[in-house]
């Protein structure tokens, strides 16, 4: 066969793989995406299963077998509360922003996939800082 | 005084990257000429190292196994054709530059540690 | 001190700005002394830089809080070792960090092409100075613009400045989340190296091999720099409880893996160009990509934009570093399509068995990778900007796309060093790839007569992959070393090693594929095969965990007065079979907090910040893991009624005196200390949930992190230049007798 004709069914089949795995990877993103909500959006919404970003609501955790806790939108308001079983992350804790997956149930809890708790890496903590601890623990 | 230090820091600063510039002054020769190294010259050696390697290349892919006879030298020759041409383009260019670049290229090249 | 530092910092910009007009008064003119000052130029910048990062390293050492990047980062009572580097833990200290050590590449560049590339360099000199100026400019304009946080040097007002600093978080406190941080950002910025060589190249239409022979190198010590980090932020992620896996845990290390992919690809594609004089415009094309992506990973790490796309606003370095990325890659794009005719390929592919073609096929699947990790990690603001609704992907669409990438390239790295340049016949593909396709089918015979590999498909095939690539490989280094010993007739040892250091770059990669070959075995035997139980134990109780009994033997704790800290922890005994494999101690650790409520002292000490220390045993065929988090519900009403008796201990203090401030601290670490003595008195131990994980073949992650970075570092180990010169001076006499007989 023409070289040149060669090289150019070998680039047209190369291409329309590429056009091919882009649009399998685009369709299938927006299938298998879950929706990431924050807590206030998740009440109008029916059932499913969602991504929820907020605020671990001050006040709120128990801790037990099961983990309860409120979630509220980063800038505060009505909270959501949380039951999650699994691993806590060592960042956990009230006041920090949180990543969970579930769905609610019917009493409007957001009942959580196991182990799908996820906190920030914590190289972004360092603005939190800003006041004075105090030396609580002595010398002997 | 961080001002004050900021002016000195500075003028060490301007002391320091000034010092080609002010060759001028003191010509030697060499200062102020345009590139005393030819591009072209560079370009030739790169591509003639890169030649020598692939030649070597070779005749490691032919003690392995990687490659057929035939196919060795048949390669081998057209990467020594190369060679060879390349080899005398950096002839002809050192000609084309004059004996005195020539020369002082060669110096530089029987400098560094073979 | 700090003044010094303050005042070379904003000597550099204005060296940074004087360098770059020098480079182009140089590159325009062909005035060799203006070229020589812009190098001396960056010289001056890398000292202005380093005495800038001493001096702010010692106000962290010497803890002084009139610094307010001290202040916020550090405190008197963080470790030494954290002190050091909390520096980039900050806005701005991490800017000083990309500019400092952005200054040691150049400089080692511009000192190791000062007598050669008298065209391409002046432009990359004056590349260099560019980027340069704009990281050093964003952090002037922090004085400017009063707006401190980009601002290093950044001084409290006199009255402002606390008696003691807020500290660095306790989860950074871990050796290998200190480096990880600067070896990304050296990743980045040594990529800045052969992007500037790059453009040089193009301005001056000076595209043969040139500009990768000097600055490949420097492409290499990138990717090391970015492998380490990646590596060492895995190792991190390990030792911590619940980082969330693969792929989910931060988009910013999706992020630091965009460079390196497309790195990767260029370190490979670039032996094309110098070989056979193709892949030209793919070469540049992807060096700027690299680098454009480098810069989009220090974007995302400073700016928060993934996070939440209203963390953009706040961030004063997010739009300035965004103009940045687009002004490289229009630009870079723009003098690309003007050289696209000295850009022009000077060969064609032979055939399609040939090295070329494989590294070809790297490069797509490297790219394929490149963009379903930028896609997924971008996804939440695509789908945001199409649909108004941000949504995230998970792990499982990672998994579906890369792992059969992943494969593909594992076989490649066996496939690439079997196969010839320009062709390979058929009788010798059948020589090479014998003994590779073998091994493959023995791993896959022996995995499945073992019993468990048909449940797994996919980590039953990476396993296959890795058995042919590492069978390939070793059988290269085999071969060669015969080849070597058949020409000179060496002992084997010294025939093995004469070959690895006259061939450094070749044997060098081929140790890298050994070692990714290594770490994906790890990565698919760890994630497949992972057996993960929960339990919840008191002191004497013991669980069933796989082959492995584990028992709750005591409890342990302990107060740390230097870290402020109190540990709560636990010694499990670990049995298989009746026999003793290993004793654990995993613990939770309790930090006093800075946000603790004053009103309640206690309470507020297991609110504060925790973490919990790992107990693992690690091993050739498996890693043992545990976690523990003790039951505090019983001790709630003891914490209780400490905060009440402290709350009424305060009303009656006169909290001015500071006598009585440290009587009140002082009762306040005696309770803690009482609750320590609570938690081991065997009638009150609290029971304790425990994780316990047995990871198979996890060390072997660990293992070929460490012989692919031998690889790299041997590949671009120098001394081979010697040597080079000698052997071209053998084929430059041959040629030349060759020449004379014609």
């Amino acid at each position: 066969m023409d070289p040149t004709k060669k090289r150019q069914i070998r680039l047209v089949t190369a291409l329309s793989a590429a056009v091919l795995l882009a649009v399998a990877l685009i369709y299938t993103s927006f299938n298998a995406a879950n929706d990431a909500l924050e807590p206030s959006q998740l009440t109008a919404r029916a059932d499913g299963t969602y991504d929820v970003t907020g605020k671990v609501a001050s006040d709120s955790v128990e801790r037990g077998e099961t983990l309860r806790f409120e979630i509220t939108d980063r800038d505060g308001g009505e909270g959501v509360p949380v039951a999650y079983q699994g691993i806590v992350p060592d960042p956990f804790r009230e006041g920090r922003e949180v990543i969970i997956t579930g769905a609610l149930n019917e009493q409007g809890v957001l009942v959580a996939e196991k182990d799908s708790l996820i906190t920030k890496c914590p190289s972004k903590f360092a603005e939190e800082h800003g006041d004075d601890p105090n030396v609580i623990i002595e010398d002997a | 005084m961080e001002f004050a230090l900021a002016i000195l820091i500075v003028a060490l600063v301007a002391v320091f990257v000034s010092v080609p510039l002010r060759a001028k002054a003191g010509a030697d020769g060499t200062a102020g000429t345009v590139a005393t190294a030819d591009p072209e010259l560079a370009g030739l050696e790169a591509r003639k190292q890169t030649k020598y390697r692939e030649i070597r290349d070779t005749e490691l892919d032919r003690a392995q196994g990687k490659l057929t006879e035939s196919d060795f030298k048949r390669q081998r020759g057209e990467l020594r054709a190369e060679a060879i041409s390349i080899l005398k383009q950096i002839d002809a260019r050192k000609q084309a530059l004059g004996p005195s670049d020539a020369e002082r290229k060669a110096d530089a090249e029987a400098e560094r540690p073979s | 001190m700090n003044a010094l530092g303050a005042a070379a910092l904003a000597a550099a910009l204005l060296t940074a700005i004087y360098t770059l007009i020098a480079a182009l008064i140089g590159a325009r003119s062909g005035d060799r002394r203006w070229v020589d000052s812009s190098r001396r130029g960056f010289y001056a910048i890398f000292v202005l830089l380093l005495i800038s990062v001493v001096s702010l390293e010692s106000a962290f050492l010497r803890s002084d809080f009139s610094v307010e990047l001290v202040a916020n980062n550090s405190s008197t009572t963080t470790p030494t070792l954290y002190k050091l580097t909390a520096m980039w833990g900050s806005q701005g200290g991490s800017l000083m960090l990309w500019a400092f050590v952005l200054s040691i590449a150049a400089s080692a560049v511009l000192f190791a092409t000062r007598h050669s590339h008298r065209e391409i360099a002046p432009w990359a000199t004056a590349v260099m100075a560019a980027i340069a100026t704009f990281f050093l400019g964003l952090m002037m304009a922090g004085v400017i613009f009063t707006n401190a946080e980009t601002y290093p040097f950044a001084l409290l007002a006199a009255g402002q400045v606390p008696a003691e600093g807020a500290g660095l978080n306790p989860l950074l406190r871990h050796p290998a989340m200190a480096i990880h941080p600067p070896m990304l950002y050296s990743g980045y910025v040594f990529f800045t190296v052969p992007f500037a060589f790059a453009i040089g190249a193009l301005i001056t239409r000076r595209l043969d091999a040139t500009w990768i022979r000097s600055t490949r190198r420097f492409a290499l010590i990138a990717w090391l720099f970015l492998s380490i980090g990646l590596a060492l932020g895995a190792r991190w992620s390990y030792s911590e409880l619940g980082w969330g896996g693969y792929w989910a845990w931060d988009p910013v290390e999706n992020a630091a893996l965009l460079p390196w992919l497309t790195g990767t690809a260029f370190i490979h594609s670039i032996m094309v160009q110098e070989r056979r004089g193709m892949l030209k415009t793919w070469n540049v094309s992807l060096i700027v990509t690299t680098f454009a992506l480098s810069l989009l990973g220090t974007f995302l790490v400073r700016s928060g934009v993934l996070q939440s796309i209203h963390a953009f606003g706040e961030s004063k370095v997010g739009l300035p570093l965004l103009l940045l990325i687009a002004a490289v890659i229009i630009g870079s794009t723009l003098l690309i399509i003007s050289r696209l005719d000295d850009l022009r390929s000077e060969r064609r592919i032979d055939s399609l068995l040939s090295r070329e073609s494989m590294f070809l096929l790297n490069n797509l699947l490297f790219i394929g990778l490149a963009v379903i990790v930028f896609w997924g990690t971008f996804f939440p603001l695509i789908s945001e900007a199409f649909t108004g609704q941000e949504s995230s992907l998970a792990a499982p669409w990672y998994n579906r796309y890369t792992t059969p990438v992943a494969i593909g390239l594992l076989f490649l790295a066996g496939v690439g060093p079997l196969v010839a340049w320009r062709r390979i016949s058929t009788s010798n593909l059948r020589k090479a790839f014998a003994i590779p396709i073998s091994a493959a089918l023995v791993a896959a015979a022996v995995i499945i007569l073992a019993g468990e590999g048909l449940s797994e498909p996919i980590a039953l095939v990476l396993f296959v992959a890795g058995a042919f690539t590492l069978a390939a490989v070793g059988q290269e280094i085999w071969r060669g070393t015969a080849a070597r010993r058949a020409l000179s007739g060496d002992s084997v040892p010294v025939a093995f090693s004469t070959l690895l250091t006259r061939n450094r770059r070749r044997y060098g990669g081929y140790i890298v594929h050994m070692g990714i070959a290594l770490m994906l075995i790890g990565v698919a035997a760890s994630s497949s095969f992972q057996t993960s139980t929960d339990v919840r134990l008191s002191p004497g109780e013991s669980a069933e965990v796989g082959d492995y009994t584990v028992t709750y033997v005591r409890p342990t704790s302990e107060v740390d007065s230097q870290e402020q800290k109190l540990v709560f922890g636990a010694v499990l005994d670990v049995t298989r079979g009746g026999e003793q494999v290993t004793l654990l101690n995993p613990a939770r650790e309790f930090f006093a907090s800075s946000s603790a409520d004053p009103a309640a002292p206690l309470r507020g000490f297991f609110e504060g910040e925790a973490t919990s220390e790992v107990g693992r045993k690690e091993g050739v065929s498996r890693d043992i893991w545990t976690a523990m988090q003790p039951d505090l519900t019983s001790f709630d009403p003891v914490i209780a009624e400490g905060d009440e008796l402290f709350g009424r201990l305060a009303a009656q203090l006169d909290l001015t005196d500071p006598g009585a401030v440290q009587a009140l601290a002082d009762q306040q670490g005696a309770a803690i200390a009482g609750l320590g003595e609570r938690y081991l008195n065997p009638a009150t131990t609290p029971p304790a949930e425990f994780r316990v994980n047995v990871n198979p073949f996890v060390i072997w992650i660990w293992i070929g992190v460490i012989v692919g970075a031998i690889g790299a570092l041997f590949a671009l180990w120098p001394g081979a230049e010697a040597r080079r010169s000698r052997v071209s001076n053998v084929y430059a006499a041959k040629l030349a007798r060759e020449l004379a007989t014609r």
